[in-house]
């Protein structure tokens, strides 16, 4: 755990203590049995929004605390250990595009809501099912933006859209011109295509030419911030279970075998925290933050496969059961995985930053 | 200049920042401006140059190879902070340390807390001038990952004990001048029967006999004990605290194992920038064989999330005033991480990256061999890895038997 000042060891603790309290792993439960495409609560939301959690990366002249990534990393942390279901990421990272690319008036407009919880935001970019920035099709013309965009998160929530298009991240807000296809993935949360059919945009035109470079970095790590929750998570969960299930009169904690493993994932999970916390101070000091996302979010990527994996394996049977919740974490952290960069994508990143 | 119980103010640093300096510019001789200790470690006899010898006898006199231990027996007497200068001075000097090897390392540090006075006199400052190579006498034929069974016999003879059995892995045993051991003085007692002494190499009935490593080197010996007289003066500590004293030692080992800093320096140039000089690229400058690019990439972000994790231990001990819990996994991570580099560097260089000796290798390359394979020792030594999990698991993890 990075060294914390005291403001955010409060922001912390105050999240651990609403996620254990107010929205443990049966609160998504509830959510995934509503059925709605939306997949939150919206009065959840609304809470976690007056406590100022939507607006920490926004300046507190827009109505934010400006506490920065790493604070912001910390409630999400937290909030992934429970399987949250809310469009806090996506709210913040489309934030942080309209606080790097916005105007003014477009700040103005935007980022007091989107703190006070009244809008919510979210980041539409690939249009296909692999995250891949550099195929992009959607075209602005006259204002109009046109395109679909895949798999787009917490689409069904969205008030506004931070939309790619071939020249530029633009600001379309739902309505005429804008049709959601739902897309049920396997995490039960809130995904859809987005069509925008000549949607009226209005263009983030500050940010220089790595704006979208910038706004994935930072939906990169507050991603992995998410995810390391719940490694965390399911690693706390498994080795409480084998200190308690009894297989031939001992502990499955005795067996050297099972131990091993734990100490691997232990360690595996000490690389993740370290990438993680990096990548998230990296955006905060504004050094270094391409690599340093990467590097997080490919090690939150490697970490949490394996965590999955083992967690259901180490559960044994229970953990195939849907009554059991560490199934839920192996699916949400497969669409995590798939999201803004796989393993594939970032080792190639990864060699093009270090120019080989 | 600053005492220890003085404050360092900013001019007290400068004062003696210029001291050091100073002392640099009159005794580091030119000529052995960026090169190695012939020394340090364990792999290598004792052969010094006219210069080395000079280096190494200025730095003794002033007690700076070791900055921090007390005046009285020879060390530097320096407050952190000014030892913290030295290096950075000697670093821009491009000045070695000439005082190391497991006296400094290992035994020093234990001996200044668990010896006595007398013991302290007359062994720490010959340490301090470099004038005496210790080697450790821990492991036997029998007691590897099981250290406590070991079986090397110390029997109470009244003013003298008498000593039999082997010890193996004895680093640079062939050219130490003494051995620090555990031996058992109480076979009744697997732990409690363990007593920590110190031993002449040059007694009769010591008998030393290089091992042959698979990297063609022989920096561990077996070393053979046959009544070898050992006077009671040489116990340190009590009887029976053997154990204590060697497991705090060990500590020491693993710090030196595992930190981060001399790993950082070791592996510091990047793979991908070796790769480009063996391996065609394209017109973008990319490696054109994308498997190999792959696992370099994959090996590098790996082993950046490992500086990050060394770095956050030390940030976490510093903030907690304690050993961060994360500092258990470093020897694991950075010992498998050193060996998969090696591993790689290989792939890189093909068959070029496996060359045992001729004019057709660089140095680079023939030490790349070397260290791939004595390498392979690391995960070994200073506790295995498989013992590092045990640790783990036991005493971080807290999985026990019964819960």
């Amino acid at each position: 755990m990075a060294v914390l000042n005291e403001e955010q060891e409060m922001l912390r603790d105050m999240a651990r203590e609403w996620a254990v309290n107010e929205s443990p792993v049966t609160e998504f439960r509830k959510v995934r049995a509503s059925g709605e495409p939306e997949a939150f609560n919206r009065d959840a939301y609304a809470t976690m929004a007056e406590m100022g959690w939507a607006g920490v990366i926004i300046p507190e002249e827009h109505g934010g605390s400006d506490f920065g990534f790493m604070s912001a990393g910390l409630v999400v942390e937290e909030l992934g250990k429970t399987l949250t279901a809310s469009p806090l990421v996506m709210n913040t990272v489309a934030a942080s595009a309209i606080v790097l690319g916005g105007s003014d008036e477009q700040k103005a407009k935007w980022l007091p809501k989107l703190a006070s919880g009244e809008a919510i935001a979210t980041i539409a970019v690939d249009e296909g099912a692999t995250h891949d920035p550099s195929k992009i099709e959607t075209s602005v013309s006259g204002g109009k933006l046109s395109g679909t965009k895949a798999f787009v998160h917490e689409a069904h929530g969205a008030d506004l859209f931070v939309v790619a298009a071939k020249d530029g991240l633009y600001l379309v807000e739902k309505g005429d011109g804008v049709s959601l296809a739902t897309r049920k993935l396997t995490d039960q949360r809130s995904h859809a295509d987005v069509t925008f059919d000549g949607a009226a945009a209005d263009k983030l035109a500050n940010g220089g030419d790595s704006l979208l470079d910038d706004v994935l970095d930072r939906a990169r790590v507050l991603t992995a911030a998410e995810m390391l929750g719940m490694a965390q998570q399911v690693f706390d969960d498994t080795l409480a279970y084998l200190k308690q299930r009894v297989q031939f009169n001992q502990v499955l904690a005795s067996f050297q075998a099972l131990q091993h493993r734990m100490a691997d994932l232990f360690a595996d999970l000490a690389q993740m925290r370290s990438a993680v916390e990096a990548g998230l101070q990296a955006v905060d000091g504004g050094f270094g933050v391409a690599r340093a996302a990467t590097i997080a979010k490919a090690e939150a990527n490697r970490v949490m496969h394996t965590m999955a994996n083992e967690g259901i394996q180490l559960h044994g049977g229970i953990g195939m059961t849907d009554e059991y919740d560490v199934g839920f974490y192996l699916k949400r952290a497969r669409v995590l995985e798939q999201s803004f960069g796989s393993s594939s994508y970032l080792k190639d990143r990864f060699a093009k930053l270090s120019s080989y | 200049m600053a005492t220890q119980l003085e404050p360092a103010t900013q001019t007290d640093e400068d004062a003696f920042r210029a001291e050091v300096q100073q002392f640099l510019a009159d005794n580091f001789p030119e000529e052995l401006k960026g090169t190695n200790n012939a020394l340090s470690g364990v792999d290598g006899p004792t052969n010094e140059t006219p210069a080395q010898k000079k280096w190494r006898e200025a730095m003794g006199a002033r007690g700076w190879g070791t900055p921090t231990w007390p005046k009285e027996y020879g060390g530097g007497g320096l407050t952190k902070a000014q030892a913290k200068i030295l290096e950075q001075e000697m670093g821009k000097a491009g000045a070695y340390n000439p005082i190391a090897g497991m006296g400094v390392m290992m035994f020093g540090p234990t001996l200044l807390e668990y010896g006595s006075e007398e013991q302290k006199k007359e062994h720490i400052p010959p340490i301090t001038r470099g004038e005496i190579r210790w080697c450790q006498g821990y492991s036997e034929p029998n007691a590897g990952s099981d250290l406590a069974n070991l079986q090397t016999f110390a029997e109470d003879k009244g003013d003298h004990y008498l000593v039999n059995g082997q010890k193996t892995w004895t680093s640079g045993g062939q050219w130490a001048d003494k051995c620090f051991a555990i031996v058992r003085t109480d076979k009744s007692d697997k732990h409690k029967g363990i007593s920590f002494m110190l031993i002449d190499m040059d007694s009769p009935g010591v008998e030393v006999r290089p091992i042959t490593m698979i990297s063609g080197t022989s920096p561990f010996c077996e070393t053979f004990f046959t009544d070898v007289k050992v006077p009671k003066e040489n116990l340190v500590g009590e009887e029976g605290q053997g154990w204590t004293i060697g497991k705090r030692l060990l500590q020491h080992e693993r710090t030196n194992i595992s930190g981060g800093g001399s790993l950082a320096r070791l592996m510091g140039q990047s793979l991908g920038e070796i790769a480009k000089k063996y391996q065609p690229t394209g017109d973008d400058g990319e490696l054109a064989d994308a498997v190999l690019r792959d696992k370099i990439a994959d090996f590098e972000i790996r082993w950046n999330s490992f500086l990050l994790t060394a770095r956050r231990a030390v940030e976490e001990s510093k903030a907690q005033g304690g050993v961060s819990e994360i500092s258990s996994v470093l020897k694991k991570l950075g010992t498998k991480l050193s060996q998969e580099r090696s591993e790689l560097l290989i792939e890189i260089r093909g068959l070029q990256g496996l060359g045992w000796e001729g004019d057709g290798f660089r140095d680079s390359e023939l030490e790349a061999v070397r260290g791939w394979l004595f390498g392979k020792a690391t995960t070994i030594y200073g506790g295995s890895t498989e013992i590092q999990n045990n640790i783990i698991a036991k005493r971080v993890l807290g999985m026990l038997d019964h819960q």
